[in-house]
């Protein structure tokens, strides 16, 4: 028994589900970690079973302004009420989180690959690709990120895509800053030496040896971005610059209905709190991975 | 010191000039879209758009179009809004002015607030009241504005009916209007703020001269409020000049949801409006204002600490 878990530690595959495995068991110590872990997991499900949670379709005019457990004339009941075109605020949050989830992550990577290849570039590099990319990053970081996204979305226009490129152009530059000063520290150590000396390319000793190094502090700034995109997502649409109507997103929800706010604060106050749960999950768990980080 | 005041000038003006540059590009060239139809919408025929572009000018080359722009830029000619009917600076300044009402108040109570809070947490890094302050801010900065703003309205104004729903000064100015729009902002940036005079305050207090000071008998408060706070506000005050380039973004939401007649609600607005004039110039505004407050942090921070000040 205690030999297959050993040799399971050492073989490549068993050894990188022991240090999952391990770092889960470590997460359990940080209270703050495993309540993030919860609020995330629990909205990765709904979105994976929306399709069986939802009790309506979310885009369907049922019963305009239900109240709070209404029920329809078909038999289901209106669990959060609806709002003002009788759609189920239930069943919409349950379908925004799919929005949401996979809108959020397909922009951080998208901002992570592009933000982590200029970091390598500028760190590893240095000497004028690091002078120009860093002064791209300075001007791009000095506008207000907001002013950015109305500017970016109000010339080339509101689609899921757009608001990926958007994000990505907003925040690669803060990516780049991280990953330029991990390099700046890594590269001049003996393995990388040891990698150079080998004759590998530039951009192997880069992926290969640099940025695997790296990852403590990328994966828990790659949290707190999740929920800072998430936010983003949320504000644009909110703002109406988000996805086009009538696929539900938690922001437009809120925009939609503010109007009726003081008459029915159902209608925007359950959505709120569906994205603050996720956005704190998102948090907490970036709280503490760090926190183990630390402790290592 | 001297050359570096002036680098940083140097910089901060090479910084607007690029961003004029881009906005043109993105705003007032085919780049990303016929700025004719954008003006005049896409129902506008060829002919009308032709005659546009006569009167504007929109057929000379792009490099004699961007220094002329730049000129009127420059010499404080910023062009008409088609949403206002009216010059851009006369729309502009108002608004601009009621945002720094706000932004004022809004400084005013989470200044003194997240430095209370993080001196306090760093005092005694990882004790309860340190876990405790720490959490309370994740969870504060994990609430979108505009969450903040619809859960704010629900507790007091549809629950407890303590204040207005709506910021729009129609009745002339009203301070309790103001309390809603700036608790949000405090609200979602007093936690950051706090996060980092924390993590300057624990810094200094593991240095050696605190150590000394201690070990030398001083009491508790003295070390605190004479030797620890004077280095470890230092760090802080940068933060608190680069959050007016978040401010800058939260009023846009704050301002919007209220309906607070603000700088913020009037980029929006132009925006929406594709009001392109008044979206140069706010754009511009905003960029100058943080890019100048960037340059100030970085200035009085060197100011401020006599190691890079002497050496």
């Amino acid at each position: 028994m205690t030999t297959s878990v050993t040799e399971m530690r050492t073989t490549g595959f068993g050894a990188a589900l022991w240090r999952a495995l391990k770092s889960f068991g470590l997460l359990r110590e940080s209270w703050v970690g495993m309540v993030g872990t919860f609020l995330v997991v629990f909205w990765v499900l709904v979105a994976i079973f929306a399709p069986l949670l939802a009790p309506f379709d979310p885009n369907s005019s049922i019963q305009p302004f239900a109240g709070l457990g209404a029920v329809s004339a078909e038999g289901g009941t209106f669990w959060l009420g609806a709002d003002h075109i009788g759609r189920d605020i239930l069943s919409r949050i349950i379908w925004g989180s799919r929005t949401v989830l996979i809108y959020a992550p397909l922009a951080t990577f998208s901002a992570y690959l592009v933000g982590i290849l200029m970091g390598l570039a500028a760190g590893y590099r240095g000497g004028w690709v690091d002078d120009v990319l860093s002064r791209i990053a300075d001007i791009i970081l000095s506008f207000p990120v907001l002013v950015l996204y109305i500017i970016i979305i109000a010339t080339i226009g509101a689609s899921g895509f757009n608001i990926i490129i958007a994000i990505t152009f907003a925040s690669s530059p803060g990516i780049m800053r991280i990953v330029r000063g991990l390099v700046l520290d890594l590269r001049n150590r003996d393995y990388v030496a040891a990698a150079q000396t080998r004759g590998e390319s530039d951009w192997r000793v880069m992926l290969v040896e640099i940025l695997p190094n790296a990852r403590g502090p990328l994966i828990v700034d790659a949290c707190l971005r999740l929920g800072y995109v998430i936010i983003t997502i949320g504000v644009l649409g909110f703002l109406g610059l988000g996805l086009p109507p009538p696929d539900p997103d938690w922001g437009g929800m809120v925009n939609e209905t503010r109007q009726m706010a003081m008459a029915f604060p159902h209608m925007t106050l359950f959505p709120c709190i569906a994205i603050s749960t996720l956005i704190l999950g998102f948090n907490l768990l970036a709280d503490g991975l760090r926190e183990i980080s630390l402790r290592d | 010191m001297v050359t570096l005041v002036i680098k940083r000038i140097g910089f901060m003006l090479f910084t607007m000039i690029v961003v004029s540059l881009i906005l043109f590009l993105l705003l007032e060239t085919e780049l990303t879209g016929d700025p004719a139809a954008r003006v005049l919408g896409q129902f506008a025929n060829e002919e009308q758009k032709e005659l546009w572009r006569e009167q504007h000018g929109y057929n000379q080359p792009v490099m004699v179009r961007y220094v002329k722009w730049l000129g009127n830029f420059a010499s404080g000619n910023l062009g008409e809004s088609i949403r206002f009917k009216g010059p851009v600076a006369d729309v502009m300044l108002p608004r601009l002015w009621n945002t720094v009402i706000l932004g004022f108040w809004t400084f005013a109570v989470m200044i003194p607030l997240s430095l209370i809070l993080g001196v306090l947490s760093g005092m005694k890094e990882g004790s309860k009241l340190d876990r405790s302050i720490s959490v309370f801010g994740i969870i504060t900065t994990s609430v979108p504005e505009f969450a903040s703003a619809v859960i704010f309205s629900a507790i007091f104004v549809f629950t407890l009916k303590w204040l207005p729903g709506t910021s729009s000064m129609s009745g002339g100015f009203e301070f309790k209007q103001l309390i809603l729009p700036a608790m949000v902002l405090i609200v979602y940036d007093f936690g950051y703020v706090a996060r980092m005079t924390r993590a300057s305050m624990a810094e200094v207090m593991t240095s050696q001269y605190i150590r000394t000071a201690v070990l030398k008998g001083l009491p508790y408060r003295s070390v605190i409020l004479k030797h620890a706070l004077r280095n470890a506000l230092i760090a802080p005050f940068t933060v608190i000049m680069l959050q007016i380039n978040w401010l800058l973004s939260g009023v846009i939401v704050v301002e919007f949801f209220f309906a607070y007649k603000g700088f913020g609600a009037l980029i929006l607005e132009a925006s929406l409006n594709n009001d392109i004039a008044l979206l140069e110039a706010c754009a511009m505004v905003a960029v100058c204002v943080a890019v100048t407050t960037q340059t100030i942090a970085d200035i009085g921070y060197t100011f401020l600490n006599p190691r890079i000040r002497f050496s």
